[in-house]
């Protein structure tokens, strides 16, 4: 069975029909992505999972479990979490104290091992580690959005469009580092516009258009398809 | 008395004034800064705490420690209530909503206590008596008491903002919502605990008003609440050490147009400065730009 299931859900903003019967899978250990247009319904999917958002039918099953009625808060603590589009780190907190709000479902006694292993990764983020977090770069900022999801040490990680308004050089380390997350054994959810960098990673991918899945895939079917160069690699 | 001693004791009367509207001002700061919401019930926490502290030592005869400990429980648990009640079902309306109810909620507690326990003001003993003296100038004991409980209030607030986990989700919370429950933040615990504090330290306001003017009235907590918010802007709503602030220079500056021999003219300049402020400066002395989200 697939580590997150989602069965022909569907999603609304009042009379805004968000997200139309979309259904897809994320295996364990798999990247996929989630490529579209903005206003494509990306964001959506990912806040419906993450409970955020909810959907009015269909259903999410994460490691067997169905996500119906879970809220936001505890969806983090089963194991998924969430790099949110635009970052939103705490721009008033320090890097540290950011760090220790995304391991705020875990015991306390794991947190500094967490931040030392982020750090690691990181190392820009331990030099700047007291600073407040709306002083950081752009890039920065991106690696402390992901490092602070990754205190939570999620089976599933979500990231919603990591690459933009990032310089090609940086959008090229962010890929690396998920590049080397996911074979670190973490399985990844990559919501992105930038549908080129996002198929150089994933396994798999699927295609929202007005809130629908149009198309599916794996990397080379993705690739290879003509309607999806035209449509959305700009070929 | 020489000027000198004149000039303290206005500084004195300034700063417990002004301790008070800072331990109130913090509530609204609070709650502001977490739902974008100017709770303008928060004042009439203080009317109930007086109440409750006002009955507590005169029909029930308890020590006025224990008194003062059930005035803080009490408007602790009223302002939870409260928003449990009113303000949680309304979390996704808009803030207009939010703000109308306040006030509906404000004329209902000013209500029910005329109903319950009439219009008229109770008045008692001063429970705290007596002054220090300090060569020619003299400091009450109350006035003593209410800026030295008021400052161990305010350094245990900071600290536990700052320090706490709880304290660093209520900023996580006040900064941005959606990614706050991305980190596993319950909101409906964050923000419920935000108003328990804000409404503790309303408690404790009630009690050392009473250590001033020993009496109850219905209608007390609003203009003290009012003064309480234009400190709270003064000094940047959503800001703690901002309220604070706002708190004693609204004490202070009273005491002056006081000594300036101009006392009913007090209220007055606390809502001229509130204008003033909104003018020059409308995200007050250490406010950051109102936040546009939610
Ligand atoms: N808070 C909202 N209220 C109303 N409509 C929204 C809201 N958020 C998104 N939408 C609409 O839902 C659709 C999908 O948006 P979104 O999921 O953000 O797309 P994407 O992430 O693919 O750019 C768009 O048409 C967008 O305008
Ligand atoms: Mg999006």
């Amino acid at each position: 069975m697939a580590l997150l299931q989602a069965d022909h859900i569907n999603v609304f903003y009042g009379a805004i029909h968000a997200v139309q019967d979309v259904s897809f899978h994320v295996e364990a250990r798999e990247i996929v992505t989630l490529i579209g247009a903005n206003g494509a319904g990306k964001s959506t999917v990912l806040k419906t999972i993450s409970g955020l958002l909810h959907a009015k039918s269909g259903r999410i099953v994460f490691h067997g479990k169905e996500l119906k009625g879970v809220p936001a808060h505890s969806v983090v603590a089963g194991g998924i979490a969430q790099v949110p589009e635009g970052r939103r780190i705490f721009l008033r907190m320090t890097v540290e104290e950011n760090l220790e709000m995304g391991a705020y479902t875990q015991p306390r006694a794991s947190l500094s091992a967490a931040m030392q292993e982020i750090f690691q990764r990181f190392p820009r983020l331990e030099e700047r580690r007291n600073q407040v977090a709306g002083t950081l770069s752009g890039g920065e900022q991106q690696m402390l959005a992901m490092g602070r999801a990754l205190m939570s040490r999620p089976t599933l990680l979500m990231l919603d469009e990591p690459s933009m308004g990032l310089a090609p050089l940086l959008v090229e380390q962010i890929f690396d580092i998920i590049r080397e997350l996911h074979q670190g054994g973490t399985t990844i959810l990559l919501v992105e516009q930038n549908s080129q960098a996002a198929l150089s990673v994933a396994d798999r991918g699927y295609v929202l258009e007005n809130g629908r899945i149009v198309a599916s895939g794996t990397r080379s079917d993705l690739l290879a398809s003509d309607a999806i160069k035209k449509a959305y690699l700009g070929a | 008395m020489n000027w000198l001693s004149l000039a303290f004791s206005q500084i004195v009367n300034g700063l417990q004034a002004g301790s008070v509207y800072a331990l109130v001002a913090l509530g609204y700061s609070m709650v502001y800064g977490i739902i974008l919401l100017l709770n303008f019930a928060h004042g009439d926490l203080i009317m109930v705490g007086a109440y409750t502290a006002f009955y507590a030592m005169t029909a029930f005869h308890l020590h006025p420690v224990v008194s003062v400990a059930l005035a803080i429980l009490i408007s602790t648990a009223l302002g939870v209530l409260v928003e449990k009640i009113a303000y949680t079902p309304l979390r996704s309306a808009p803030r207009l909503s939010l703000l109308i109810t306040a006030i509906g909620i404000s004329f209902l507690l000013e209500n029910g206590a005329q109903l319950i326990f009439g219009a008229d003001t109770k008045s008692m003993d001063p429970f705290v008596r007596g002054v220090l003296t300090l060569g020619n100038a003299t400091v009450s004991y109350a006035a003593l008491i209410t800026i030295l409980v008021s400052v161990i209030a305010m350094v245990g607030l900071t600290l536990m903002v700052k320090k706490t986990k709880l304290g660093k989700a209520m900023r996580a919370v006040s900064e941005d919502m959606g990614a706050a429950q991305l980190m596993g933040i319950s909101l409906n615990k964050t923000i419920s605990f935000t108003f328990a504090v804000g409404s503790a330290l309303a408690g404790i306001g009630s009690v050392l008003y009473l250590c001033a003017y020993p009496q109850a009235s219905p209608t007390m907590g609003s203009m003290l609440g009012l003064k309480a918010f234009v400190a709270a802007v003064l000094g940047g709503i959503g800001s703690i050490p901002g309220a604070m602030l706002g708190g004693f220079s609204i004490g202070l500056l009273e005491a002056l147009v006081s000594a300036g021999g101009l006392s009913e003219w007090k209220d007055g300049v606390v809502f001229a400065v509130l204008i003033v402020v909104l003018l020059v400066k409308p995200a007050g002395i250490l406010g950051k730009k109102i936040p546009e989200k939610l």
